[in-house]
């Protein structure tokens, strides 16, 4: 299906058909795994859920219930159905976009989701975009400038990568919040927001978004940091960084153009692997931090054994790290063209 | 050996087996740092005492004691115990599966090594918190539910890295002798592949307690994991948690403690890692 087949642009620039549509094939295989990985993972929560000790129904009726009462609560909830049944039955009906009600608070699950999920996207997307970019640029410093610097630094990148979040968070709120009395420590916005308008209600998010993104990003930091520094140390000792340097190139063009570029490699790809780590991580930084994503949704669901939004919050979260790994791997292929023509698409 | 005495000579590896071995042995002699905390009942006169003050009866209290006037430093003490007993029990654990699975992988390749390495990358895609969360709280919250479940969701790495190994081991020419010889492939691997390929397997362990040690506390602070009044540095934190006003030191004190152990378990790791690859002996040339 990819012969090669030449061409030439409207700007004159030669086209070659066959690398695109083989990059094409690689990542439309890598986006039908993806979507076997979600199916996987929802299946599989699906039926331990079910098989894990606790019943909604009993949660929702309450103790006193009667057996018949327990039974009724069952029945209308589906739940008396055989398992596998009831997860075709779930499946057909999520797939159309019927994500039902939460069993606990009766509301529509999507309509709980779709609140949620942007409060994580926006935490989540900050944070990794400004971990990286103080990441590489402390650990560019560290592998040229080496020394004592390096030493420093690398003790305080190593503490922030040991640092759990949700300890790092305590302690930031304990600093702001009470000492200072500086940050807001609770929920996405005040409570006065509804009242607040323009410039008023854009700085009370930030100020609202201040202590659970430093958490998460100061964390991020470490290991970007950590990582930058011996991809580039790694990189500093191959031949094309000589010839550049043999060239007469300054150390600064070396540094950025030769040697980062070719560490940011490796960098990328660590991008999509940390997507599920950093979406851990924003777990207890929401639970914490009382931010209404679909972290806290999900801790708050898997207490009361509310099935739809269980498997709702997972199916999201395994979508949204799917995706992210997807939009990683297309960014390394596009900084790196020895990664675009795989033919077997195998992480080599 | 001389990785042994020459990994002495890296100041990392010197702090890291110092605070490690520091801390193991304090987990070990809890009883004679400290009074039992189970044992202490002086409920009211002794409520967040700050660190350094000795209540009414004459006891000294180091860090201070909680709302429940329990001394800080004794559940700092025993509950090194629990964090770092799971977290240890929990790598074993992960080490074992992911050898296994790693090394039967890398050694039966063909279908066989294709399904496992497909289960492997399956499992690596699992959002490991999630999973985490479920599992630990659908069943009753403990240690061993703790330990069982992050060995469980642990393993891929090491599954990774043993395959890697097996593989290139298993095209060596001593490996080939030992088939010529006669001997049977599960003898083979056993005796004259794995023992070659642990070498990574201990960096890898190294690391993944750090991080079995914070997702454990992970768990407890969420209320999963370990329950109270057994004391684990993760269910210390969530304690201090409400008391951060008046008693900041209940949620300080262990969250040092585990942010010293996971530093020495990530650059004793560092260190052994530089020493084994001498092609990646970062920072050490200038």
């Amino acid at each position: 299906m990819c012969q090669a087949q030449g061409g030439l642009r409207l700007d004159g620039t030669e086209f070659d058909w066959a690398v695109h549509c083989s990059m094409l094939r690689t990542f439309l295989r890598r986006a039908l795994a993806g979507l076997a990985v979600v199916v996987g993972v929802v299946t599989l929560m699906f039926f331990l859920i079910r098989l894990a000790p606790g019943d909604p129904a009993l949660l929702l009726v309450g103790p006193t219930a009667t057996q018949d009462q327990l039974a009724a609560q069952r029945k209308s909830l589906g739940l008396d159905r055989p398992i596998p049944e009831q997860y075709v039955a779930w499946l057909g009906r999520f797939v159309r976009g019927d994500w039902g009600n939460s069993i606990a608070t009766g509301r529509p699950v999507r309509g709980m989701i779709s609140a949620a999920w942007p409060a994580t996207v926006s935490l989540v997307g900050l944070s990794l975009v400004l971990s990286y970019i103080i990441g590489i640029a402390v650990g560019a410093i560290q592998a040229t400038r080496g020394g004592r610097l390096d030493t420093t630094l690398s003790v305080v990148t190593v503490t922030l990568f040991a640092l759990p979040g949700y300890w790092l968070g305590l302690m930031l709120v304990m600093v702001f919040t009470y000492w200072a009395r500086a940050l807001p420590s609770f929920g996405a916005a005040g409570f006065d927001a509804d009242f607040l308008t323009g410039w008023d209600k854009l700085a009370d998010r930030l100020r609202h978004l201040a202590l659970p993104l430093t958490t998460l990003t100061l964390i991020g930091i470490g290991s970007t940091a950590r990582f930058v520094r011996g991809a580039m140390l790694d990189v500093r000792n191959a031949p094309h960084v000589a010839i550049a340097r043999a060239k007469g190139l300054s150390p600064v063009q070396v540094t950025v153009r030769h040697v980062l570029r070719n560490a940011l490699i490796p960098v990328l790809t660590l991008l999509g692997l940390s997507l599920p780590a950093l979406f851990s991580g924003a777990v207890f930084i929401e639970a914490i931090f009382a931010w209404p994503g679909v972290g806290r949704i999900m801790v708050e669901a898997v207490g009361a054994r509310d099935y739809p939004v269980i498997m709702a919050a997972t199916a999201v979260s395994a979508t949204l790290v799917v995706l992210g790994n997807l939009l990683a791997e297309a960014l390394a292929a596009w900084a790196d063209p020895r990664l675009r023509a795989q033919p077997s698409g195998g992480a080599a | 050996m001389g990785t042994g005495r020459s990994l002495l000579h890296d100041p990392r590896a010197r702090f890291g087996l110092a605070v490690l071995l520091l801390a193991i042995l304090v987990a070990v002699m809890a009883p004679l740092l400290a009074v039992d905390p189970s044992l202490q009942r002086d409920i009211v006169a002794t409520r967040f005492l700050s660190p350094l003050t000795t209540d009414l009866h004459g006891t000294f209290h180091l860090l201070g004691t909680d709302r429940f006037g329990r001394d800080v430093w004794a559940r700092l003490v025993y509950g090194a115990r629990v964090s770092l007993g799971v977290g240890l029990l929990a790598v074993l654990l992960s080490v074992a599966i992911g050898m296994a699975v790693g090394a039967a992988a890398g050694f039966w390749q063909g279908r066989t090594g294709l399904v496992l390495l497909g289960l492997t990358d399956f499992a690596l895609a699992l959002p490991r918190v999630v999973l985490l969360l479920l599992l630990a709280s659908l069943w009753q919250p403990s240690a061993a539910l703790v330990i069982v479940v992050l060995g469980l969701t642990g393993w891929m790495t090491i599954a990774r890295l043993v395959h890697g190994e097996v593989r290139a081991l298993a095209a060596r020419p001593f490996v080939e002798s030992a088939v010529a010889l006669g001997l049977r492939g599960p003898r083979v691997l056993v005796r004259h592949i794995l023992p070659n390929a642990l070498t990574p397997v201990i960096v890898a362990a190294a690391l993944g307690v750090g991080n079995a040690i914070m997702l454990e506390a992970g768990l407890s602070f969420l209320g999963l994991g370990v329950q109270p009044p057994t004391p684990s540095w993760g269910n210390l934190i969530a304690s201090g948690r409400d008391t951060l006003v008046n008693a900041p030191w209940v949620a300080t004190a262990p969250g040092v403690a585990l942010v010293l152990v996971v530093v020495a378990a990530t650059l004793l790791g560092d260190a052994v890692r530089d020493q084994l690859d001498p092609a990646g002996r970062r920072g050490s040339e200038k």
